[in-house]
Protein backbone atom coordinates (compact mmCIF):
# COMPACT_ATOMS: atom_id res chain seq x y z
CA UNK A 1 0.00 0.00 0.00
CA UNK A 2 2.74 2.44 0.77
CA UNK A 3 5.36 0.80 -0.98
CA UNK A 4 8.23 2.28 -2.22
CA UNK A 5 9.80 0.85 -5.83
CA UNK A 6 13.10 1.28 -7.06
CA UNK A 7 13.02 1.03 -10.78
CA UNK A 8 15.89 -0.17 -12.58
CA UNK A 9 16.61 2.44 -14.93
CA UNK A 10 18.96 5.14 -13.82
CA UNK A 11 19.41 8.39 -14.46
CA UNK A 12 23.07 8.67 -16.12
CA UNK A 13 24.52 11.80 -16.12
CA UNK A 14 22.80 12.62 -11.98
CA UNK A 15 24.06 8.88 -11.39
CA UNK A 16 27.93 10.20 -12.42
CA UNK A 17 27.33 13.69 -10.46
CA UNK A 18 26.61 12.33 -7.45
CA UNK A 19 29.45 9.39 -7.80
CA UNK A 20 31.65 12.15 -7.96
CA UNK A 21 30.55 14.10 -5.09
CA UNK A 22 30.34 10.92 -2.84
CA UNK A 23 33.80 10.36 -3.90
CA UNK A 24 35.03 13.58 -3.52
CA UNK A 25 34.45 12.85 0.51
CA UNK A 26 37.51 12.31 2.03
CA UNK A 27 36.89 9.37 4.62
CA UNK A 28 34.11 7.18 3.34
CA UNK A 29 35.14 3.89 1.88
CA UNK A 30 33.75 0.48 2.07
CA UNK A 31 36.89 -0.54 4.17
CA UNK A 32 36.68 2.51 6.79
CA UNK A 33 34.56 1.89 10.39
CA UNK A 34 31.06 2.08 10.14
CA UNK A 35 29.46 5.45 8.53
CA UNK A 36 27.29 7.02 11.18
CA UNK A 37 24.10 8.26 9.66
CA UNK A 38 21.89 10.36 12.27
CA UNK A 39 18.07 11.38 11.87
CA UNK A 40 16.41 14.14 13.05
CA UNK A 41 12.80 13.58 14.01
CA UNK A 42 10.95 10.18 14.57
CA UNK A 43 8.35 10.64 12.61
CA UNK A 44 6.60 8.83 9.85
CA UNK A 45 9.68 9.70 7.32
CA UNK A 46 12.57 9.66 10.24
CA UNK A 47 11.63 6.21 12.16
CA UNK A 48 11.00 4.75 8.66
CA UNK A 49 14.37 6.29 7.20
CA UNK A 50 16.35 5.00 10.53
CA UNK A 51 14.70 1.77 9.90
CA UNK A 52 15.30 1.23 6.64
CA UNK A 53 19.48 2.10 7.13
CA UNK A 54 19.57 -0.29 9.46
CA UNK A 55 18.01 -2.90 7.60
CA UNK A 56 19.80 -2.58 4.44
CA UNK A 57 23.42 -2.20 6.49
CA UNK A 58 23.41 -3.77 9.52
CA UNK A 59 26.66 -1.63 10.37
CA UNK A 60 25.72 1.57 9.83
CA UNK A 61 25.79 3.62 13.22
CA UNK A 62 22.28 5.29 12.96
CA UNK A 63 21.16 7.73 15.60
CA UNK A 64 17.35 8.73 15.96
CA UNK A 65 17.15 12.19 17.74
CA UNK A 66 13.76 12.72 18.58
CA UNK A 67 12.63 14.66 21.87
CA UNK A 68 9.29 13.03 22.27
CA UNK A 69 9.06 10.14 23.83
CA UNK A 70 6.17 8.85 22.59
CA UNK A 71 4.98 9.86 18.82
CA UNK A 72 1.30 11.07 18.18
CA UNK A 73 0.20 10.30 14.43
CA UNK A 74 -1.91 12.59 12.43
CA UNK A 75 -3.60 10.10 10.01
CA UNK A 76 -7.14 9.39 11.62
CA UNK A 77 -6.65 12.28 14.41
CA UNK A 78 -9.53 13.90 12.89
CA UNK A 79 -11.35 10.89 14.46
CA UNK A 80 -10.46 11.39 17.88
CA UNK A 81 -11.85 15.08 17.59
CA UNK A 82 -14.89 14.00 16.56
CA UNK A 83 -15.11 11.17 19.41
CA UNK A 84 -14.87 8.33 17.07
CA UNK A 85 -11.37 7.24 18.67
CA UNK A 86 -9.04 7.15 21.33
CA UNK A 87 -5.85 9.73 21.19
CA UNK A 88 -4.06 6.24 22.38
CA UNK A 89 -4.72 5.03 19.07
CA UNK A 90 -2.24 7.72 17.77
CA UNK A 91 0.35 6.94 19.93
CA UNK A 92 3.31 5.03 19.71
CA UNK A 93 7.18 4.32 21.36
CA UNK A 94 10.42 4.17 19.55
CA UNK A 95 11.39 0.56 21.91
CA UNK A 96 11.26 -1.82 18.44
CA UNK A 97 13.46 0.70 16.97
CA UNK A 98 15.32 0.96 20.21
CA UNK A 99 15.37 -3.06 19.90
CA UNK A 100 16.76 -3.00 16.39
CA UNK A 101 20.29 -1.01 16.97
CA UNK A 102 19.22 2.35 16.33
CA UNK A 103 20.54 4.80 18.92
CA UNK A 104 17.46 6.38 20.10
CA UNK A 105 18.71 10.49 21.79
CA UNK A 106 15.75 11.87 23.55
CA UNK A 107 16.90 15.02 23.28
CA UNK A 108 15.96 18.20 21.28
CA UNK A 109 18.64 19.63 18.77
CA UNK A 110 20.08 23.00 20.08
CA UNK A 111 22.15 23.68 16.35
CA UNK A 112 23.70 22.08 13.63
CA UNK A 113 27.45 22.60 12.41
CA UNK A 114 27.36 21.44 8.99
CA UNK A 115 31.09 22.11 8.28
CA UNK A 116 32.31 19.90 11.14
CA UNK A 117 29.20 17.47 10.69
CA UNK A 118 28.30 17.71 14.17
CA UNK A 119 24.87 17.64 15.85
CA UNK A 120 24.77 19.91 18.85
CA UNK A 121 21.70 18.97 22.06
CA UNK A 122 20.23 20.79 24.50
CA UNK A 123 22.63 18.93 27.04
CA UNK A 124 25.77 20.51 25.91
CA UNK A 125 26.58 16.97 23.80
CA UNK A 126 27.97 16.75 20.14
CA UNK A 127 27.47 14.25 17.63
CA UNK A 128 28.89 13.80 14.63
CA UNK A 129 28.15 12.54 11.54
CA UNK A 130 28.84 11.26 8.50
CA UNK A 131 25.26 11.85 6.84
CA UNK A 132 22.46 13.90 8.05
CA UNK A 133 18.70 13.10 7.81
CA UNK A 134 16.46 16.05 8.51
CA UNK A 135 12.79 14.85 9.06
CA UNK A 136 11.71 17.87 11.26
CA UNK A 137 7.96 18.01 10.06
CA UNK A 138 6.48 21.23 9.92
CA UNK A 139 6.21 24.64 12.62
CA UNK A 140 3.43 26.50 12.48
CA UNK A 141 3.62 29.90 11.72
CA UNK A 142 2.80 32.39 14.86
CA UNK A 143 4.10 35.59 13.08
CA UNK A 144 1.95 35.06 9.72
CA UNK A 145 -1.11 35.29 10.71
CA UNK A 146 -1.94 38.60 12.89
CA UNK A 147 -3.52 37.75 16.20
CA UNK A 148 -2.63 33.81 16.32
CA UNK A 149 0.17 33.05 18.18
CA UNK A 150 0.63 30.03 20.69
CA UNK A 151 -1.32 31.74 23.61
CA UNK A 152 -4.21 32.29 20.75
CA UNK A 153 -3.63 28.86 20.28
CA UNK A 154 -4.91 27.60 23.49
CA UNK A 155 -8.12 29.40 23.06
CA UNK A 156 -8.23 28.89 19.18
CA UNK A 157 -6.81 25.36 18.22
CA UNK A 158 -4.93 24.51 15.05
CA UNK A 159 -4.53 20.75 16.05
CA UNK A 160 -2.20 20.26 13.28
CA UNK A 161 -0.13 18.85 15.31
CA UNK A 162 -1.37 15.73 16.88
CA UNK A 163 -1.58 15.63 20.62
CA UNK A 164 -2.75 18.16 23.03
CA UNK A 165 -4.35 20.47 20.18
CA UNK A 166 -6.10 17.34 19.20
CA UNK A 167 -7.63 16.89 22.90
CA UNK A 168 -8.44 20.35 23.20
CA UNK A 169 -10.47 21.20 20.09
CA UNK A 170 -12.23 18.09 20.69
CA UNK A 171 -13.28 19.00 24.12
CA UNK A 172 -14.43 22.69 23.03
CA UNK A 173 -16.33 20.74 20.60
CA UNK A 174 -18.14 18.10 22.80
CA UNK A 175 -18.59 21.36 25.52
CA UNK A 176 -20.20 23.57 22.75
CA UNK A 177 -23.91 24.48 23.28
CA UNK A 178 -26.32 22.89 20.02
CA UNK A 179 -26.64 25.74 17.80
CA UNK A 180 -23.06 26.98 17.84
CA UNK A 181 -20.92 27.13 14.88
CA UNK A 182 -17.65 25.53 14.68
CA UNK A 183 -15.40 27.42 12.05
CA UNK A 184 -12.35 26.16 10.75
CA UNK A 185 -9.61 28.57 8.72
CA UNK A 186 -7.69 27.29 6.12
CA UNK A 187 -4.46 28.41 4.63
CA UNK A 188 -3.22 28.35 1.42
CA UNK A 189 -0.91 26.30 -0.04
CA UNK A 190 1.93 24.37 0.75
CA UNK A 191 0.00 22.60 4.28
CA UNK A 192 0.50 19.30 5.75
CA UNK A 193 -1.90 16.77 4.26
CA UNK A 194 -3.96 18.83 2.30
CA UNK A 195 -7.18 17.59 2.11
CA UNK A 196 -7.33 17.26 6.23
CA UNK A 197 -9.45 20.47 6.62
CA UNK A 198 -12.18 19.05 4.28
CA UNK A 199 -11.95 15.34 6.46
CA UNK A 200 -12.39 17.00 9.47
CA UNK A 201 -14.96 19.10 8.72
CA UNK A 202 -16.48 16.47 7.05
CA UNK A 203 -16.23 14.32 11.01
CA UNK A 204 -17.18 17.20 13.33
CA UNK A 205 -20.34 17.34 10.89
CA UNK A 206 -21.27 13.55 11.59
CA UNK A 207 -20.59 14.46 15.53
CA UNK A 208 -22.66 17.64 15.38
CA UNK A 209 -25.52 15.79 12.92
CA UNK A 210 -26.32 13.32 15.78
CA UNK A 211 -25.56 15.11 18.86
CA UNK A 212 -26.03 18.54 18.37
CA UNK A 213 -28.00 19.14 14.93
CA UNK A 214 -28.70 22.52 15.14
CA UNK A 215 -25.19 23.07 14.88
CA UNK A 216 -23.25 23.93 11.47
CA UNK A 217 -19.55 24.08 10.41
CA UNK A 218 -18.11 27.08 8.53
CA UNK A 219 -15.06 26.37 6.17
CA UNK A 220 -13.18 29.81 5.68
CA UNK A 221 -10.68 28.79 2.56
CA UNK A 222 -7.68 30.71 1.41
CA UNK A 223 -8.09 28.11 -1.48
CA UNK A 224 -10.68 28.26 -4.34
CA UNK A 225 -9.70 24.28 -4.94
CA UNK A 226 -9.15 22.04 -3.12
CA UNK A 227 -7.87 17.77 -3.16
CA UNK A 228 -11.04 15.87 -3.73
CA UNK A 229 -13.14 18.43 -4.11
CA UNK A 230 -15.95 16.74 -6.08
CA UNK A 231 -15.94 13.70 -3.86
CA UNK A 232 -16.40 15.99 -0.60
CA UNK A 233 -19.04 18.23 -2.31
CA UNK A 234 -20.54 15.09 -2.96
CA UNK A 235 -20.61 13.35 0.02
CA UNK A 236 -21.08 16.65 1.83
CA UNK A 237 -24.40 16.56 -0.31
CA UNK A 238 -25.55 13.20 0.72
CA UNK A 239 -24.81 12.96 4.40
CA UNK A 240 -24.47 16.75 5.56
CA UNK A 241 -26.75 19.06 3.59
CA UNK A 242 -27.16 22.37 5.25
CA UNK A 243 -24.02 21.76 8.27
CA UNK A 244 -21.32 22.34 6.58
CA UNK A 245 -20.81 25.50 4.73
CA UNK A 246 -18.04 26.97 2.71
CA UNK A 247 -16.78 30.35 1.88
CA UNK A 248 -13.76 29.60 -1.30
CA UNK A 249 -10.79 32.55 -1.64
CA UNK A 250 -13.00 33.78 -4.39
CA UNK A 251 -16.06 34.05 -2.50
CA UNK A 252 -13.71 36.38 0.22
CA UNK A 253 -12.79 33.45 2.51
CA UNK A 254 -9.63 33.75 3.39
CA UNK A 255 -8.88 34.84 6.92
CA UNK A 256 -6.54 37.43 7.27
CA UNK A 257 -6.61 38.06 11.51
CA UNK A 258 -7.98 36.41 14.48
CA UNK A 259 -9.42 37.99 17.91
CA UNK A 260 -8.74 35.13 20.38
CA UNK A 261 -10.06 37.46 23.03
CA UNK A 262 -13.74 37.33 21.67
CA UNK A 263 -12.85 34.14 18.85
CA UNK A 264 -13.81 36.13 16.20
CA UNK A 265 -11.90 35.48 12.70
CA UNK A 266 -12.06 38.48 10.04
CA UNK A 267 -11.36 37.40 6.40
CA UNK A 268 -11.22 40.09 3.63
CA UNK A 269 -15.04 40.69 3.35
CA UNK A 270 -16.51 39.81 6.51
CA UNK A 271 -16.12 38.99 10.34
CA UNK A 272 -17.38 35.59 11.89
CA UNK A 273 -17.93 34.71 15.78
CA UNK A 274 -17.55 31.05 16.41
CA UNK A 275 -18.45 29.10 19.43
CA UNK A 276 -14.99 27.00 18.30
CA UNK A 277 -12.62 28.52 16.26
CA UNK A 278 -9.88 26.06 14.56
CA UNK A 279 -7.17 28.12 13.45
CA UNK A 280 -5.00 25.91 11.37
CA UNK A 281 -2.45 28.70 10.22
CA UNK A 282 0.27 28.96 7.66
CA UNK A 283 3.53 26.69 8.03
CA UNK A 284 7.14 25.72 6.94
CA UNK A 285 9.83 23.13 7.40
CA UNK A 286 10.16 21.98 11.20
CA UNK A 287 12.28 24.63 13.56
CA UNK A 288 15.52 21.85 12.90
CA UNK A 289 15.38 23.05 8.88
CA UNK A 290 15.67 27.03 10.01
CA UNK A 291 18.59 26.10 12.62
CA UNK A 292 20.30 24.18 10.40
CA UNK A 293 20.32 26.56 7.27
CA UNK A 294 18.82 23.69 4.90
CA UNK A 295 15.43 25.92 4.48
CA UNK A 296 15.36 28.66 1.97
CA UNK A 297 12.98 31.69 1.59
CA UNK A 298 10.15 29.91 1.04
CA UNK A 299 10.53 27.98 4.66
CA UNK A 300 10.87 24.75 3.10
CA UNK A 301 13.92 22.70 2.50
CA UNK A 302 15.11 22.20 -1.85
CA UNK A 303 16.46 18.87 -2.29
CA UNK A 304 17.55 16.60 -5.26
CA UNK A 305 14.78 14.42 -6.01
CA UNK A 306 17.17 11.58 -6.36
CA UNK A 307 19.10 11.52 -3.15
CA UNK A 308 17.08 13.89 -1.06
CA UNK A 309 20.48 15.67 -0.71
CA UNK A 310 20.11 19.55 0.68
CA UNK A 311 20.63 21.66 -1.85
CA UNK A 312 21.88 24.16 0.84
CA UNK A 313 24.06 22.55 2.79
CA UNK A 314 26.44 19.38 2.65
CA UNK A 315 26.17 15.58 3.21
CA UNK A 316 22.68 16.58 4.94
CA UNK A 317 19.62 15.00 3.52
CA UNK A 318 15.81 16.53 3.98
CA UNK A 319 12.44 14.15 3.64
CA UNK A 320 9.09 14.78 4.89
CA UNK A 321 6.94 17.23 5.72
CA UNK A 322 9.88 19.94 5.26
CA UNK A 323 11.12 19.59 2.11
CA UNK A 324 9.95 21.16 -1.42
CA UNK A 325 9.11 17.60 -2.47
CA UNK A 326 7.14 19.09 -6.10
CA UNK A 327 4.10 16.99 -6.81
CA UNK A 328 4.22 15.53 -3.38
CA UNK A 329 2.30 15.79 -0.83
CA UNK A 330 2.96 16.56 2.78
CA UNK A 331 1.71 13.19 3.93
CA UNK A 332 2.72 10.52 6.31
CA UNK A 333 2.21 7.88 3.39
CA UNK A 334 4.71 10.06 1.13
CA UNK A 335 7.30 10.71 4.29
CA UNK A 336 7.69 7.08 4.74
CA UNK A 337 8.08 6.75 1.01
CA UNK A 338 10.79 8.98 1.23
CA UNK A 339 12.58 7.91 4.39
CA UNK A 340 12.76 4.53 2.72
CA UNK A 341 14.12 5.98 -0.75
CA UNK A 342 16.39 8.24 1.09
CA UNK A 343 18.09 5.38 3.42
CA UNK A 344 18.67 3.64 -0.10
CA UNK A 345 20.29 6.24 -1.45
CA UNK A 346 22.77 7.38 1.08
CA UNK A 347 23.94 3.73 1.64
CA UNK A 348 24.54 4.15 -2.39
CA UNK A 349 26.58 7.05 -1.38
CA UNK A 350 28.08 5.85 1.46
CA UNK A 351 29.19 2.71 -0.72
CA UNK A 352 30.26 4.79 -3.47
CA UNK A 353 27.65 3.61 -5.98
CA UNK A 354 25.36 5.82 -8.38
CA UNK A 355 21.84 6.25 -6.23
CA UNK A 356 19.09 5.05 -8.64
CA UNK A 357 16.35 7.44 -9.03
CA UNK A 358 13.47 6.23 -6.66
CA UNK A 359 9.91 6.58 -8.03
CA UNK A 360 7.70 6.93 -5.04
CA UNK A 361 4.20 6.11 -4.33
CA UNK A 362 2.12 8.05 -1.69
CA UNK A 363 -1.90 7.28 -0.54
CA UNK A 364 -3.95 9.02 0.98
CA UNK A 365 -7.69 8.50 2.79
CA UNK A 366 -10.17 11.03 3.54
CA UNK A 367 -12.79 9.40 5.68
CA UNK A 368 -15.75 11.78 5.84
CA UNK A 369 -18.02 9.29 7.76
CA UNK A 370 -17.69 5.68 10.03
CA UNK A 371 -17.80 3.47 6.49
CA UNK A 372 -17.55 6.57 4.41
CA UNK A 373 -13.89 7.30 2.80
CA UNK A 374 -12.21 7.68 -0.64
CA UNK A 375 -8.85 7.76 -1.21
CA UNK A 376 -5.97 9.41 -3.81
CA UNK A 377 -3.13 7.34 -4.98
CA UNK A 378 0.18 8.98 -6.38
CA UNK A 379 3.47 7.88 -8.37
CA UNK A 380 6.41 10.58 -8.23
CA UNK A 381 9.40 10.82 -9.40
CA UNK A 382 12.25 13.45 -10.24
CA UNK A 383 11.79 14.94 -13.38
CA UNK A 384 13.55 18.54 -14.29
CA UNK A 385 14.68 18.57 -11.10
CA UNK A 386 11.66 18.07 -8.72
CA UNK A 387 9.48 15.46 -7.92
CA UNK A 388 6.81 15.28 -10.73
CA UNK A 389 3.30 13.12 -10.51
CA UNK A 390 3.51 10.26 -13.23
CA UNK A 391 1.27 7.67 -14.47
CA UNK A 392 0.04 5.60 -12.66
CA UNK A 393 -1.91 6.93 -10.03
CA UNK A 394 -5.66 6.86 -9.47
CA UNK A 395 -8.47 9.17 -7.14
CA UNK A 396 -11.73 7.11 -6.23
CA UNK A 397 -14.21 7.41 -8.56
CA UNK A 398 -16.91 10.47 -7.79
CA UNK A 399 -19.82 7.89 -8.97
CA UNK A 400 -18.95 4.75 -6.84
CA UNK A 401 -21.92 3.41 -4.65
CA UNK A 402 -21.85 2.92 -0.96
CA UNK A 403 -20.46 -0.05 -1.02
CA UNK A 404 -16.74 0.95 -2.60
CA UNK A 405 -17.16 4.12 -0.66
CA UNK A 406 -17.54 1.09 2.61
CA UNK A 407 -14.43 -0.87 1.37
CA UNK A 408 -12.39 2.45 1.13
CA UNK A 409 -12.87 2.74 4.74
CA UNK A 410 -11.80 -0.68 5.96
CA UNK A 411 -8.70 0.17 3.23
CA UNK A 412 -7.95 3.25 5.19
CA UNK A 413 -7.89 1.19 8.53
CA UNK A 414 -5.91 -1.51 7.51
CA UNK A 415 -3.52 1.12 5.49
CA UNK A 416 -3.15 2.67 9.44
CA UNK A 417 -2.54 -0.43 10.87
CA UNK A 418 0.05 -0.98 7.76
CA UNK A 419 2.04 1.89 8.20
CA UNK A 420 2.53 2.59 11.70
CA UNK A 421 3.51 -1.10 12.33
CA UNK A 422 5.61 -1.17 9.28
CA UNK A 423 7.59 2.10 11.26
CA UNK A 424 7.34 1.84 14.98
CA UNK A 425 5.85 -2.08 15.40
CA UNK B 1 -22.10 31.75 -4.75
CA UNK B 2 -21.41 36.10 -4.17
CA UNK B 3 -20.91 38.20 -7.46
CA UNK B 4 -19.40 41.13 -6.33
CA UNK B 5 -17.71 41.33 -2.74
CA UNK B 6 -16.78 44.50 -1.34
CA UNK B 7 -15.28 45.81 2.35
CA UNK B 8 -15.41 49.96 3.40
CA UNK B 9 -14.69 50.91 7.07
CA UNK B 10 -18.63 51.51 8.37
CA UNK B 11 -17.32 54.33 10.42
CA UNK B 12 -13.55 56.09 10.19
CA UNK B 13 -12.19 59.59 11.93
CA UNK B 14 -11.77 62.45 9.27
CA UNK B 15 -8.07 62.65 7.71
CA UNK B 16 -7.62 58.37 8.54
CA UNK B 17 -6.12 56.48 5.62
CA UNK B 18 -8.69 53.45 5.16
CA UNK B 19 -8.39 50.26 2.64
CA UNK B 20 -10.83 49.50 0.45
CA UNK B 21 -11.78 46.00 -1.07
CA UNK B 22 -13.07 45.03 -3.92
CA UNK B 23 -13.77 41.49 -5.49
CA UNK B 24 -15.94 40.05 -8.47
CA UNK B 25 -16.04 36.31 -9.78
CA UNK B 26 -15.65 36.37 -13.39
CA UNK B 27 -13.83 34.34 -15.52
CA UNK B 28 -10.82 35.84 -17.01
CA UNK B 29 -10.99 34.51 -20.22
CA UNK B 30 -7.64 35.53 -21.75
CA UNK B 31 -8.59 34.60 -25.56
CA UNK B 32 -5.38 32.37 -26.19
CA UNK B 33 -6.29 29.21 -25.05
CA UNK B 34 -7.55 26.45 -27.64
CA UNK B 35 -10.20 23.90 -27.39
CA UNK B 36 -9.15 20.15 -27.59
CA UNK B 37 -11.00 20.79 -31.54
CA UNK B 38 -8.29 23.84 -32.14
CA UNK B 39 -10.64 26.42 -31.96
CA UNK B 40 -10.13 29.57 -30.28
CA UNK B 41 -11.93 29.69 -26.75
CA UNK B 42 -13.03 33.50 -27.18
CA UNK B 43 -11.84 36.38 -24.68
CA UNK B 44 -14.09 37.09 -22.05
CA UNK B 45 -12.41 39.56 -19.10
CA UNK B 46 -13.33 42.43 -17.41
CA UNK B 47 -11.64 45.28 -18.87
CA UNK B 48 -12.53 48.28 -16.29
CA UNK B 49 -12.73 48.54 -12.69
CA UNK B 50 -13.69 52.04 -11.00
CA UNK B 51 -14.53 53.35 -7.97
CA UNK B 52 -16.69 56.62 -7.31
CA UNK B 53 -16.60 58.54 -4.22
CA UNK B 54 -20.22 61.00 -3.96
CA UNK B 55 -19.97 60.70 -7.80
CA UNK B 56 -16.49 61.56 -7.77
CA UNK B 57 -13.72 59.06 -9.33
CA UNK B 58 -11.12 58.29 -6.65
CA UNK B 59 -9.43 54.71 -8.33
CA UNK B 60 -9.71 53.07 -11.66
CA UNK B 61 -8.13 50.48 -13.33
CA UNK B 62 -7.56 48.99 -16.71
CA UNK B 63 -7.68 45.02 -17.28
CA UNK B 64 -6.02 43.46 -19.37
CA UNK B 65 -5.71 38.96 -20.23
CA UNK B 66 -2.82 38.11 -18.02
CA UNK B 67 -4.94 39.18 -14.80
CA UNK B 68 -6.09 36.28 -13.03
CA UNK B 69 -9.66 35.01 -12.71
CA UNK B 70 -11.89 36.60 -9.41
CA UNK B 71 -9.96 40.47 -9.73
CA UNK B 72 -9.24 41.37 -6.57
CA UNK B 73 -8.39 44.92 -6.08
CA UNK B 74 -7.64 46.86 -2.91
CA UNK B 75 -6.35 50.11 -2.09
CA UNK B 76 -6.43 53.11 0.46
CA UNK B 77 -7.91 56.57 0.21
CA UNK B 78 -8.22 59.12 2.75
CA UNK B 79 -11.61 59.60 4.58
CA UNK B 80 -12.98 63.24 4.29
CA UNK B 81 -16.68 63.20 4.71
CA UNK B 82 -19.15 61.17 5.03
CA UNK B 83 -21.15 59.59 1.51
CA UNK B 84 -21.23 56.54 -0.31
CA UNK B 85 -18.58 54.57 -2.82
CA UNK B 86 -19.49 53.43 -5.97
CA UNK B 87 -18.21 50.52 -7.14
CA UNK B 88 -18.44 49.34 -11.41
CA UNK B 89 -16.95 46.63 -13.25
CA UNK B 90 -17.63 46.73 -16.64
CA UNK B 91 -15.90 44.19 -19.27
CA UNK B 92 -16.47 41.99 -22.83
CA UNK B 93 -19.68 41.14 -23.66
CA UNK B 94 -21.62 43.98 -22.21
CA UNK B 95 -20.59 42.48 -18.70
CA UNK B 96 -21.55 44.82 -16.24
CA UNK B 97 -21.50 45.13 -12.12
CA UNK B 98 -22.22 47.42 -9.63
CA UNK B 99 -22.11 47.34 -5.69
CA UNK B 100 -21.56 50.09 -3.14
CA UNK B 101 -21.28 51.52 0.27
CA UNK B 102 -21.68 53.85 2.80
CA UNK B 103 -19.29 55.23 5.46
CA UNK B 104 -19.58 57.77 8.14
CA UNK B 105 -16.52 60.04 8.54
CA UNK B 106 -16.61 61.91 12.06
Amino acid sequence: MNTLRQVGRRDALRGVAALAASLALPSITHAQPAARVIVVGGGFGGAACARALKRIDAKLAVTLIEPNKTFTACPFSNEVIAGLRNIEAQQFGYGKLAAEGIDIVAQAVKAIDPQRRAVMLADGTSLSYDRLVLAPGIELRFDALPGYDESAAQKMPHAWQAGEQTLLLRRQIEAMEDGGLVAIAVPANPLRCPPAPYERASLIAHYLKSRKPRSKVLILDAKDNFSQQRLFEKAWNELYDGIIERIALSDGGRVTSVDASTNTIITEFGDHIAAVANIIPPQRAGRIAAIAGAADKTGWCPIDPVTFASKLLPDVHVIGDACLGGAIPKSASAASAQGKACARAIFDLLSGKAPETPKLSGICYDTVAPGYAFSLAGLYQSKDDIFAEVEGGGSSAVDAPREVRAREAEAARNWYTTITEETFG
Amino acid sequence: MASALINVPKRAKRGDIIEIRALTSHIMETGYRRKASGEIVPRDIITSFTCRFNGQEIFRADLFPAIAANPYFSFFTTARESGRFEFEWTGDNGFSQTASAAITVE
